[in-house]
């Protein structure tokens, strides 16, 4: 049997560890900064490290996502007991610079200095991205440096009772996009009667452009993990399904790893950290479908079948996998349970707003100055997210409207500037928070253009099982390539509106419940455009 | 658990109090009534899909539409089978269904006994409003018994579900996805060439079109015979062939 942990043991070993470097330099090494280079990058830092004889002073670490990925490949330089500095852009040659002029010069390389005051970071609040960038995802060590696995040893002196009170208190929502109360959720999966149980953390992002949990489970591995043994240990679950959509072969990776070294010491598998609990963890990969992050759907994927999703009710936490009750939980919401369990309910109260309280991750992306991943309190304003965090629109452009919730979601104009971004207001809006996607359009946008765009994707990603969301996301595209061709009619706008309503009453699922909403918000709050494009008129202004 | 005697639940369908069965569904017990709720998908005997959605209806304190066919009666249910907004939703949907095949009454061995035929004259669709998609679909007639004709396929799955649960053989089944969902008979070869089938036909007799025929039949000649599947299974649930003493 493998030796327990000793978390206070590793905590300071693992700070004593990093006393000994002078600097410590972080490289961004997420997906978005290795794409723009931070490979070659972070290669230069190090060898150039080497060169100098810095082995033992400076310490390179390979971290996730800094946040600002429109200026990537991100590095921070940080000297011990000063003030660190951040570096945009930085190609080999920078990254050799910042060795050899800022930390051993100790000169400023002013053009890629990037300030850390800016409103991006600055406004954010991050909880459940408060270590990526930060730490190293691939150890352990620096994990529990940072109060990881913390929360599972409160948790395991607590009664499953307790933890669910705990989170009922906190009054945590899920992050998935429908903001259904986790406790509840919880209470359900604890109350139900069976031999075996299941939770599932559901990582299956597919909206186009949302980046949010693969950024959880790239940089911060063992926080899921962490979420969803204490999801499992306050429901009854025996054994836990990750199910991590196939195009996030690093997320993957990365949880292999992370469940194959908690085992290892003793924080996942048999008798966890000596207790009477034990979980089993799994990673189960998707293939590939939009469906697949419907829950039934989900569920059926995993067992091998179709990923179809079926009629609810019975809810899976009454029959779920394998016909056993089964609580799917969002992998963002699991991620904030190790903070709420060691913080307190009442400071995660103290974020967001009275319903909606905690943080939400966005990817903010679009037409703004600064774009990347962030966290913010629930209730900022969608204006504060679009024009401080964001920075506006570049090139003179104006703020036309924003997209949130992808597919599923809809467009709010930029009249509602000063709109909470929370559950309720954007539902009120006409659009859904969705699971995190934020996207910010300019007045050389065309919002019919934008419609046809998300109806294109939903009437490829529909399963098929269903009438009304197979042909009916077939025909309003058709409909809309018509329009936005300028080659539509009156009736054909008629038509279009019969199908937003009737696909989004009648559809089984949740795609395709939502699928017609991009053209019901812009409709509802664009209606001129189609009328122009009726009439032939040109729409958005072109680029100049 | 076995059924009561009588059926002790009431329900109030389109202002009318009906009693069910503690399992019934809204389906099966508007129809023990007389009560008519369109559907295209569900059969008697076989599991419930829900893919269809003509048989959507109101029930009051849900707030979303719910298929008659996959819900469960509850005590002193109300449900609203016929509003104006129901009947638009049914039109349309059944318009689509029609845009999405190459469905040609006048072609079809099904003319006159058809379930997509009947619906359409029901729900009074005498013109379809969305796209003809005018699909390519290939014919496959490699069954020395049957014909499978994908053109006047609903993918309604009746044919799946009852070769799967009452044959046991899942010769059929859906593949591709979206609208590029098709029916397959067992790896996606002709169905003459797959070796599960057992020529038992039943998935013939429940299809709701003429997409699924006996060889040999012309225009309007094809009959099916979609109670099959609930004569056979109701039989086997009550042990009608065994000998009683043996039970």
């Amino acid at each position: 049997m493998a030796k327990v942990i000793d978390l206070d043991d590793v905590a300071v070993q693992e700070a004593e560890a990093r006393s000994r470097y002078r600097w410590r330099v972080k490289v961004c090494s997420s997906t978005a900064c290795d794409a723009s280079g931070a490979g070659p990058a972070r290669r230069a830092v190090e060898h150039s490290v080497e060169e100098q004889g810095l082995e033992h002073d400076v310490q390179v670490v390979p971290t996730g996502c800094m946040g600002l990925c429109s200026a990537g490949p991100l590095v921070r330089a940080e000297p011990r007991g000063g003030q660190a500095t951040m570096f945009q852009q930085v190609d080999p040659q920078v990254g050799a610079d910042i060795v050899e002029r800022h930390v051993v010069g100790r000169e400023d390389l002013s053009q890629h200095q990037l300030d850390e005051n800016l409103p991006f970071f600055t406004r954010q609040e991050r909880v459940v991205l408060s270590n990526a960038g930060r730490i190293d995802p691939e150890r352990i060590e620096d994990y529990v440096a940072e109060d990881g696995y913390r929360a599972l040893v409160t948790a395991l002196r607590m009664r499953p009772r307790g933890l669910i009170e705990t989170i009922e208190a906190s009054g945590l929502r899920g992050r998935g996009g429908a903001g259904y109360p986790t406790a509840k959720k919880w209470a359900m999966l604890h109350d139900a009667e069976s031999d075996q149980k299941y939770v599932v953390a559901n990582g299956d992002e597919g909206d186009p452009g949302a980046f949010m949990d693969r950024a959880v489970m790239e940089d911060d591995p063992h926080r899921v993990l962490e979420g969803v043994a204490l999801a499992a240990y306050a429901t009854g679950a025996s054994k836990a399904f990750l199910y991590v959509r196939a195009e996030y072969p690093r997320a993957i990776k990365r949880l292999e790893q992370a469940i194959r070294t908690a085992k290892r010491q003793r924080l996942l598998g048999k008798n966890i950290l000596e207790s009477d609990f034990s979980l089993d963890v799994e990673i189960r990969t998707g293939a590939g479908a939009f469906v697949c992050g419907e829950e039934t759907a989900l569920l059926a994927s995993i067992e091998g079948q179709r990923g179809q999703p079926r009629m609810r009710p019975p809810y899976p936490t009454e029959r779920g996998l394998y016909g056993k009750p089964t609580m799917i939980n969002n992998v963002e919401t699991l991620a904030n349970l190790p903070d709420i369990i060691r913080r307190g309910p009442e400071w995660f109260r103290g974020m967001g707003t009275r319903v909606s309280p905690g943080t939400k991750v966005f990817a903010l992306a679009g037409s703004l100055q600064h774009s990347g991943l962030i966290e913010v309190p629930m209730g900022l304003t969608l204006g504060e997210i679009i024009e401080e965090i964001g920075g506006g629109c570049p090139n003179g452009r104006t703020f036309k409207a924003a997209q949130t919730g992808g597919p599923s979601g809809g467009c709010v104009p930029a009249s509602f500037r000063d709109l909470p971004v929370d559950f309720e207001s954007l539902r009120q809006a006409g659009s859904i928070m969705g699971s995190g996607g934020l996207i910010a359009m300019d007045d050389s946008v065309s919002m019919p253009e934008v419609a046809r765009f998300y109806m294109d994707f939903s009437q490829d990603e529909s399963c098929g099982k269903c009438a009304p969301c197979r042909v009916g996301t077939l025909e309003m595209h058709r409909l809309l390539e018509r329009i936005c061709a300028g080659a539509g009619t009156e009736r054909d706008l008629a038509l279009l509106e019969q199908l937003t309503r009737t696909v989004r009453e009648t559809s089984l699922c949740g795609l395709g419940q939502s699928a017609p909403n991009p053209v019901a918000s812009t409709l509802e709050h664009f209606r001129d455009e189609y009328t122009a494009l009726l009439r032939n008129e040109p729409v958005g202004v072109a680029h100049g | 658990m076995a059924r009561p005697k009588r059926p002790n639940v009431p329900v109030v369908i389109d202002g009318h109090e009906v009693m069910a069965y503690p399992d019934d569904t809204v389906l099966s017990v508007a129809k023990r009534n007389g009560i008519r709720i369109p559907h295209l998908c569900a059969l008697d005997g076989v599991s419930v899909y829900g893919g269809c959605r003509l048989c959507v209806v109101d029930v009051a304190e849900r707030h979303k539409l719910m298929p008659a066919c996959g819900t469960a009666v509850a005590e002193d249910m109300e449900v609203h089978t016929q509003s104006r907004t129901l009947q638009e939703h049914r039109k349309l949907i059944l318009e689509m269904i029609l845009a999405e095949g190459n469905h040609v009454c006048a072609v079809c061995v099904s003319n006159g006994a058809c379930e997509l035929q009947d619906l359409a004259v029901e729900l009074g669709v005498d013109h379809v409003r969305p796209d003809y998609q005018f699909p390519r679909r290939t014919v496959d007639a490699s069954h020395p018994k049957y014909t499978f004709d994908p053109n006047r396929c609903v993918l309604c799955t009746r044919c799946v579900r009852t070769c799967s649960e009452v044959e046991g053989a899942h010769v059929w089944d859906v593949a591709g996805r979206a609208n590029g969902s098709y029916l397959i008979a067992d790896l996606g070869q002709p169905w003459g060439e797959a070796p599960s089938c057992t020529w038992c036909g039943k998935c013939v007799a429940v299809c709701p079109t003429g997409a699924l025929a006996w060889k040999g039949k012309a225009v309007g000649e094809m009959r099916h015979d979609p109670n099959l599947v609930a004569f056979l299974t109701s039989a086997r649930d009550e042990g009608e062939w065994l000998d009683r003493e043996t039970m």
